[in-house]
């Protein structure tokens, strides 16, 4: 089965690297996935928080194209995510909303069937693909490289049907299945603040910082993460953080590029070097010989 | 000395706006509230808000408009849905705040250059015309309309982001731009149609 890939905005931007490792990783795994044709931004945080109606007929215009040929998306981005799903849950619930989009899209030539279903990558690599047919691909091993598992909000509330909500190991279980370890981290699904380190800076930079520094505490080398944003936060901001707080040194990196390095992708097609906090120092003193 | 009276009356509640509040997307199950405080406890925000949820909660039903328009809670909730996953009364606690914070940006309630509704309505428009989001775009109008000291202040950032190519400045479009339009216009009318 193919699948419609819905990468959204940020993967284009800030998140590329999650784009380049995650279609590597579907390469490897013959997952095959198709970009849903001509696709538009889906509203994300900032358009469900001030004009929800708008941002339901936004998002349902991608499922309708999705729709077309496939049955089911595939998309990585965590708002993307949320409020694909989130727009279908709205509108089987509420008839108004119902209304609303199913006009909307008329006047676009497009119809909405509510047939096709949204998922995340983790799902569909541990669900669809399998954590044998995974472990059995594995190139390069990871030799025990100590993961803080970082989740974010979105994928995981409030509407994840794959995983728990509170304690979520889904990708956990699949880097496990590469060689690496998993360090406890409690706060894998507490928020990072989002935008807010752009709105309200000292408070972003707050959350920014216990994420940091109790991955570190706890011993992790690495975090991993599965959200542009969480990346881009945890990552971009960390010198800020440290300065306001104390400093913390730790690689931010999608759970995508450790697979893809795993399966075999050589690290500068995979966006490893688009990091700030160097990650060669910590694959050299773990062995880990990548291509 | 400005004293203020700390209770509050009968006479002070609002209850046009607690009838809102209750027939809002969102805000349907409030009434079934029980003031546990989960909300409150488990939202990585309360310990910077002068209203956390759980009081939020109350003072909305209750018709309280002024205490919850002119709160920082609903600029602080990040929609992390915490608060909802956790609510034993199934109440939509974040999409309540959203519903609020729409309610405080329509009726002007935030200070001058307040990034979040400029950042929203940069938002918008970006996808109005461009049916996608340019990320280093959207940053750099966000900050001229809010601080272009904090622009500048972030020039090292931005350079680094660019230089490791996550930061194009090439405009993401979509191909057929005039749908957003299209699109736009209809909610706009079926929404008035039908009062929403």
């Amino acid at each position: 089965m193919k699948y419609a890939y819905y990468p959204g905005c940020s993967l284009r931007g800030t998140g590329r690297a999650y784009e380049e490792s995650l279609l590597a990783v579907f390469r490897a795994l013959d997952v095959e996935v198709e970009e849903i044709e001509d696709w538009n931004c889906c509203g994300a945080t900032t358009y469900m928080s001030v004009d929800e109606l708008t941002s339901y007929a936004l998002a349902s215009r991608n499922l309708a194209l999705a729709e077309r040929d496939h049955s089911e998306i595939i998309a990585p981005c965590a708002a993307c995510y949320l409020v694909l799903n989130k727009t279908q849950r709205y509108i089987r619930e509420y008839p108004d909303i119902k209304l609303v989009v199913n006009r909307a899209l008329d006047t676009i030539g497009l119809k909405y069937h509510d047939r096709v279903k949204v998922r995340h990558p983790l799902d569909v690599l541990l669900n669809d693909v399998g954590l044998e047919t995974i472990a059995a691909k594995v190139k390069v091993p990871l030799h025990g490289l100590k993961i803080a598992p970082y989740y974010g909000c979105q994928i995981v509330r409030p509407y994840s049907t794959f995983d728990d909500q509170g304690n979520p190991t889904s990708m956990e279980r699949l880097l496990e299945a590469c060689g690496t370890k998993t360090v406890r981290y409690p706060l894998k699904t507490t928020c990072c603040g989002g935008s807010q380190k752009g709105t309200l800076p000292n408070v972003g930079l707050d959350l920014i910082h216990y994420l940091l520094s109790e991955a570190q505490k706890n011993g992790a080398e690495v975090i991993a993460t599965v959200c542009p944003l969480c990346q881009f936060n945890l990552e971009s901001f960390q010198k800020e953080a440290g300065d306001r707080h104390h400093p913390t040194e730790i690689p931010v990196l999608y759970f995508s590029q450790l697979l893809a390095l795993a399966l075999g992708a050589p690290a500068n097609t995979i966006g490893l070097q688009r990091g700030f906090v160097p990650i060669a120092p910590v694959f050299a003193k773990k062995e880990i010989a990548y291509a | 000395m400005d004293l203020k009276r700390t209770v509050k009356f009968e006479a002070d509640r609002d209850p046009e706006f607690a009838r809102w509040v209750s027939h809002t997307v969102g805000g349907e199950r409030i009434r079934h509230c029980l003031q546990c405080g989960l909300c409150s406890g488990k939202c990585p925000l309360s310990l910077y808000m002068d209203y956390t949820p759980r009081r939020l909660m109350h003072l909305s039903r209750e018709g309280f408009k002024e205490e919850v328009l002119g709160s920082t809670s609903i600029w602080l909730c990040t929609a992390c849905y915490a608060c909802m996953v956790g609510c034993p009364k199934s109440i939509n606690v974040t999409h309540l705040l959203y519903a609020l914070k729409q309610r405080a940006i329509e009726e002007g309630r935030y200070p001058r250059r307040f990034a979040i509704p400029v950042m929203a309505r940069q938002f918008t428009e970006m996808v109005r015309s461009s049916g996608r989001i340019t990320e280093s775009w959207l940053i750099v109008r966000v900050f001229l309309r809010t601080s272009i000291w904090r622009l500048l202040g972030m020039s090292g950032l931005g350079l680094k982001l660019f230089r490791t190519g996550r930061m194009p400045f090439k405009r993401e479009r979509i191909q057929r731009r005039a749908e957003m339009d299209t699109l736009l216009h209809s909610v706009a009318a079926t929404r008035k149609e039908l009062g929403l």
